[in-house]
C-alpha cells in the first residue's frame, strides 16, 4: 500500500536548518566549561621524538594541559594502528599529530601549539610512489576483499596475436578529499561515559572503535553526528581527530572541542593514493576486445596496509577471452591512503576508460559503438549473468541527448575562434552492495510514526529519502513520519559509503515498518506506543552473491585555448542506470556532484609531494584547487528508469560515486579530440598541453 | 590526570579588547582576546554558529558575512576592527522564523548538499546582489560602462570565491538567478 512517496521529488527535510544557519555540526554545540584542543604535527617524516618540551606552551596564558606520547591517557593497541596517537615516540610520516594543545581559548590553543618544542631523531624516507620502487610487493587481497590478481585465457599470446593493439600507462596523483567541514570532534567524559558529537559517516562505527580503543562498554559511548559537512569517504570510519579530542578531555577532565586546520587534514585522515596503471587492450579488426591487461601500482603506509582495488573495475566492465589483472604495491613513509569517493573503480576507470578512447582510434571505430561492441550480460570475472546491466541504454541515450550522432572523430578538427572544440565519452560502473543494517518503528496514539536508525546524512540526502521509504513501507503519507537518525542511541546501522547506505538502512527500515504493521493488524488501533526493530544481518548475508552493479555513460564537451592551452568545460552530460531513484532532487545533486568531482580530478587536482620533506606542499584551498563555481557551465544528469528485483527491498542500486566514476576519462577523451594530445597524467594542466604540442 | 599544573593566567587588558559592534541588528558587547577573529567571535563568544570554518584561511568562503553590508571573509577580520559596525549572518538574513527569498530559492534548487558552505554562499549572495545592483562589473564583464546584466557567468565568476565540494553550483546559480530576476 503505497503512498507514492518513493520517486517523488522532495526538498530535503533539514533545509531549513541549513539556510537559516541553525543546523548544528560536531564543534558548535555550546557546552558549559568547554575549552580548546589544537593538534600538533610532526615535523619529520621518519624518526623518533626524543623530547618534548612544553615549558613554554604551558607558561602561555590560557593553556590547561600538553598532550603527547609521555603523558597522554593509554589505548587499548587495537586494529586500526592509524589511531593508536600519543601512544609512542615513533614517527611514522610527516604530519603524524604528535602533541595536542589544550586551552581556554581558540586562540591559547593556537599559540600554545606554536610554543610546543618537539626534538626529533630523524631517519631516511622513502615517500614517492615510483614504477620500479625497490619495496614494490603483491598484497594478499586488495579491498576490501578482492583477489590481488586474476587471469582468464592466455594473455600474453591472446594480445601477441591481436591485429589491433594498445599499451599505454596512466598516472594520477594523490587526491584529498576535503569536505568543507574539517575533521572535528567536540568530546565529554562524565562518570566513564564518553559523549562525541563528531564530524564522521557513520557514528556506529565510530562508537565500536572508540570503545575499543579506550577500553569502555559500548554502550557508555554515545557517538552523535546529526549534520555531517560532507565526507567523500575520508570521514568513514572513526579518525584522528575524535581520538585525539576524547585523550584531551579525559586528560584535562573537561569538556574539549578540536576541529584539525584545513592544512592539517591533507594527508593524515586519508587520501586516494596517487596510482601508476598500464593498460593493454588487444582488438581484432572490428574493435571486438580480445585481450585484456589492467596492471596497477599504488601506496600504502608502513603502519597499515591499504590496498587499493584500482583494477578491478576492468574484471567486470567489458568483456574478452584473454584477460589479466595485478595489484602491487608499496610500502612508503606516508600517511595510510584511505577512502575518496569510488575508491578503485575512480581511478581505475579513468585509465581504462582512457585506454578504450586510444583502441577506437586504432580500430577507427566510434568510441560509443566499440563499448557498445564490447557490452556482455554475462560478468566476466564472476561467469554470472548480471543481474541488470544497462550500460549500452545509457550510451544511447546519453548519445541521444547529447548530440554525439554526427561527431567528426579527427582531432583537432573544430575551432571556435581562438578555442579548440572537442567531445570525449566514457562508460562507468559501480558495484550495487548492501550490508546488515538494523531499524525501529514506533506507531503513536495520534497516528504518526517514529521511524529510528543510526543513518548518517553527509549531504546526500539520507535523511530524506529514509523517510520516503518509510513513510511508503508504513503505508502512510510521509508528513506523518518523523525520522531520527546520526546518533549511535539509535539502532546500529552501516557507514555512509560505498554507495550501499540507501540499500542498506531503507532495508531495515522497511523490515520494521512490515514487523510494525503486523503487530498494529494483530492488535487493533493502538492505544499507547506500539514499537517493531528489525535487523537485517541474515537476510543480507543470505544473499546470494551476484553481479550486480550500477552503470553509465558520460559525454563531455571542452574548449582549449589554442594559445594558452586553458581546458574550459563547455558541458557535461550523464545518463546513469542505478535501479530505483527514491528522491529525483537529492539523486540529481549527488550525480552532478560525482561528475564534477570527477571534472575537478582532471583538471584541477593534484597533491605535489615535496620529497624532501615528504609531504604535500599544496596543503590548502589556495593552491589545492577544487572546481569552483565558474568552471562549471553546464552539467546535466539523466537516470533511466530501472527495476532490478535482485537488489534489495527498495531496488536501489546506489548513487553516490557512480557519478565520479569515469568522469574524468571522457574529460581527457574530449581533450584529446579537441588538441589532437593526449595527456596521460592527470590533472591536465595548461603546461602539458603547451609544452608537448604547437597548439597554436 | 594533568600534564602540568593548571594555568591561571589569562589574557590581561593590554592584549584584549572591549569590542562594541552590532550583529543581526542587536547591540553586543564582548570582551576579546585581539586574536579573535570576527568568525570566532561569531562562532565562540555569541553562539551565532551559522557561519562556517572551512579553512580560516580566505580561502573557502564559508565564513562569509556581510560587513557594514558588503561580503567578507570574517575569518580575516580580526573583531577588534568592526568596533562600531555592522555585521549580518546568515542568522540574520530573514526575521525569526521567515525565510528570505534567497533561502528559499536554495531550498527550492536544492542549492547545497552537506549545508556546510551554505551560509556562506547565502551571505555572499546576498552581497554580491548588491554590488550588481550598484553596477560594479566583474571580471567577465565585457562593457565596463554600463550597469553588468546579471548573466549565469556573471552569476558563476561572483559566487567563484564561495567553493561547494558537493558541488551544487548549478543550483546555486539557479537559486540566485531566481531571486535576482523576481526582486
Amino acid at each position: 500500500m503505497s503512498t507514492g512517496a518513493v520517486g517523488r521529488a522532495y526538498p530535503r527535510l533539514e533545509g531549513r536548518e541549513k539556510v537559516t544557519g541553525t543546523a548544528r555540526y560536531a564543534v558548535e554545540y555550546p557546552v558549559d566549561g568547554i575549552t580548546y584542543g589544537w593538534a600538533v604535527p610532526s615535523a619529520v617524516v621518519r624518526g623518533r621524538i626524543t623530547r618534548v618540551d612544553t615549558s613554554e606552551a604551558l607558561a602561555s596564558p590560557g593553556v590547561l594541559a600538553v598532550l603527547h606520547h609521555g603523558n597522554a591517557p593509554r589505548l587499548a593497541p587495537g586494529p586500526e594502528p592509524e589511531l593508536w596517537l600519543l601512544q609512542e615516540p615513533t614517527v611514522h610520516y610527516r604530519g603524524q599529530y604528535v602533541a595536542v594543545v589544550v586551552a581556554t581559548s581558540l586562540e591559547a590553543a593556537r599559540e600554545g601549539a606554536r610554543l610546543v618544542r618537539i626534538d626529533y631523531d630523524a631517519a631516511s624516507h622513502s615517500t614517492v610512489l615510483t614504477d620500479d620502487h625497490p619495496g614494490l610487493y603483491q598484497p594478499d587481497h586488495v579491498n576490501p576483499s578482492y583477489p590481488t590478481d586474476t587471469a582468464e585465457g592466455d594473455f600474453d599470446a591472446g594480445y601477441a596475436a591481436a591485429p589491433v593493439r594498445v599499451d599505454v600507462t596512466y598516472r594520477t596523483p594523490a587526491y584529498h578529499n576535503n569536505p568543507m567541514e574539517p575533521h572535528a570532534t567536540t568530546a565529554q567524559w562524565h562518570d566513564g561515559r564518553l559523549l562525541v558529537h563528531d564530524s564522521n559517516q557513520g557514528a556506529s562505527s565510530v562508537r565500536a572503535t572508540l570503545a575499543e580503543l579506550f577500553e569502555v562498554s559500548p554502550e557508555s559511548v554515545r557517538v552523535v553526528a546529526e549534520h555531517v559537512g560532507g565526507g567523500f569517504g575520508s570521514k568513514g570510519y572513526a579518525k584522528a581527530a575524535v581520538v585525539l579530542t576524547a585523550l584531551a578531555a579525559r586528560h584535562v577532565d573537561r569538556p574539549v572541542k578540536l576541529a584539525l586546520t584545513r592544512q592539517q587534514i591533507f594527508g593524515p585522515i586519508g587520501y586516494r593514493t596517487p596510482t601508476i596503471q598500464r593498460v593493454r587492450l588487444a582488438s581484432d579488426a572490428d574493435g571486438r576486445l580480445t585481450a585484456i591487461c589492467h596492471d596497477a601500482i599504488s601506496q600504502t603506509s608502513t603502519i597499515r596496509e591499504f590496498a587499493e582495488q584500482t583494477a578491478v573495475y576492468t574484471r567486470s566492465m567489458y568483456a574478452a577471452p584473454h584477460r589479466r589483472t595485478t595489484h602491487r604495491l608499496v610500502r612508503l613513509d606516508v600517511p595510510t591512503p584511505f577512502w575518496m569517493r569510488a575508491p578503485g573503480e575512480c581511478p581505475g576507470a579513468y585509465a581504462l576508460e582512457s585506454a578504450m578512447d586510444e583502441l577506437a582510434i586504432a580500430v577507427g571505430i566510434d568510441p560509443v559503438e566499440l563499448r557498445i561492441r564490447n557490452d556482455t550480460e554475462v560478468d566476466p570475472d564472476q561467469g554470472r549473468p548480471f543481474t541488470s546491466r544497462n550500460l549500452v541504454t545509457c550510451l544511447r541515450e546519453g548519445a541521444q541527448r547529447f548530440g554525439w550522432a554526427d561527431r567528426d572523430p579527427t582531432p583537432r578538427a573544430r575551432r571556435d575562434g581562438r578555442w579548440l572544440v572537442g567531445t570525449g565519452v566514457a562508460g562507468s560502473s559501480y558495484p550495487a552492495r548492501a550490508r546488515p543494517s538494523s531499524a525501529r518503528a514506533t506507531a503513536r496514539p495520534d497516528g504518526s510514526f517514529l521511524v529510528q536508525i543510526n543513518a548518517t546524512d553527509i549531504g546526500t540526502g539520507a535523511r530524506t529519502a529514509i523517510w520516503q521509504v518509510a513513510a511508503d513501507a508504513l503505508g502512510v503519507p510521509p508528513e506523518r513520519v518523523e525520522i531520527h537518525i546520526g546518533d549511535s542511541i539509535l539502532p546500529t546501522a552501516p557507514v555512509a559509503g560505498g554507495s550501499m547506505g540507501t540499500a542498506s538502512w531503507s532495508w531495515a527500515v522497511i523490515r520494521a515498518a512490515q514487523a510494525l504493521r503486523e503487530k498494529l493488524r494483530d492488535g487493533g488501533p493502538p492505544t499507547g506506543e506500539v514499537t517493531a526493530e528489525a535487523d537485517t544481518a541474515d537476510e543480507v548475508g543470505g544473499q546470494p552473491a551476484l553481479p550486480r552493479y550500477a552503470y553509465g555513460a558520460h559525454f563531455v564537451e571542452v574548449r582549449v585555448d589554442a594559445d594558452t592551452g586553458e581546458v574550459r568545460l563547455n558541458r557535461m552530460l550523464g545518463v546513469f542506470a542505478a535501479g530505483r531513484v527514491v528522491n529525483p532532487t537529492t539523486a540529481r545533486s549527488q550525480l552532478i556532484g560525482g561528475m564534477t568531482m570527477g571534472l575537478s580530478m582532471a583538471l584541477h587536482e593534484e597533491g605535489l609531494l615535496d620529497e624532501r620533506y615528504g609531504d604535500w606542499v599544496n596543503h590548502d584551498l589556495a593552491t589545492y584547487h577544487i572546481t569552483g563555481c565558474a568552471d562549471v557551465e553546464s552539467i546535466e544528469a539523466y537516470w533511466l528508469d530501472e527495476r532490478d528485483d535482485e537488489l534489495n527491498p527498495a531496488g536501489v542500486k546506489g548513487i553516490g560515486e557512480i557519478g565520479i566514476v569515469g568522469a574524468a576519462a571522457a574529460v581527457a577523451n574530449a581533450v584529446h579530440h579537441a588538441t589532437g594530445v593526449r595527456i596521460r597524467e592527470l590533472p591536465i594542466r595548461l603546461d602539458k598541453l603547451i609544452g608537448v604540442s604547437d597548439l597554436a | 590526570m594533568q600534564g602540568g599544573p593548571e594555568n591561571t593566567t589569562t589574557i590581561d587588558e593590554r592584549h584584549s579588547s572591549r569590542v562594541t559592534f552590532e550583529v543581526n541588528g542587536e547591540p553586543r558587547q564582548v570582551t576579546l582576546d585581539n586574536r579573535t577573529t570576527l568568525l570566532d567571535t561569531l562562532r565562540e563568544h555569541l553562539d551565532l554558529t551559522g557561519a562556517k570554518k572551512g579553512c580560516d584561511h580566505g580561502q573557502c568562503g564559508s565564513c562569509t558575512v556581510l560587513l557594514d553590508g558588503r561580503r567578507v571573509k570574517s575569518c580575516l577580520v580580526f573583531a577588534v576592527t568592526v568596533d562600531g559596525r555592522s555585521v549580518v549572518s546568515v542568522e540574520g538574513l530573514a526575521g525569526p522564523d521567515e525565510l528570505s527569498p534567497l533561502q528559499a530559492a536554495f531550498i527550492a534548487h536544492d542549492a547545497f548538499q552537506c549545508g556546510y558552505c551554505t551560509p556562506g554562499q547565502l551571505c555572499s549572495a546576498r552581497g554580491m546582489l548588491d554590488e550588481v545592483s550598484r553596477g560594479w562589473p566583474s571580471a567577465v564583464t565585457d562593457d565596463l560602462n554600463t550597469p553588468a546584466e546579471l548573466t549565469d557567468a556573471e552569476i558563476r565568476e561572483r559566487m567563484a570565491g564561495n567553493l561547494c565540494r558537493c558541488a551544487a553550483y548549478p543550483h546555486i546559480v539557479a537559486a540566485v538567478r531566481e531571486t535576482a530576476t523576481s526582486s
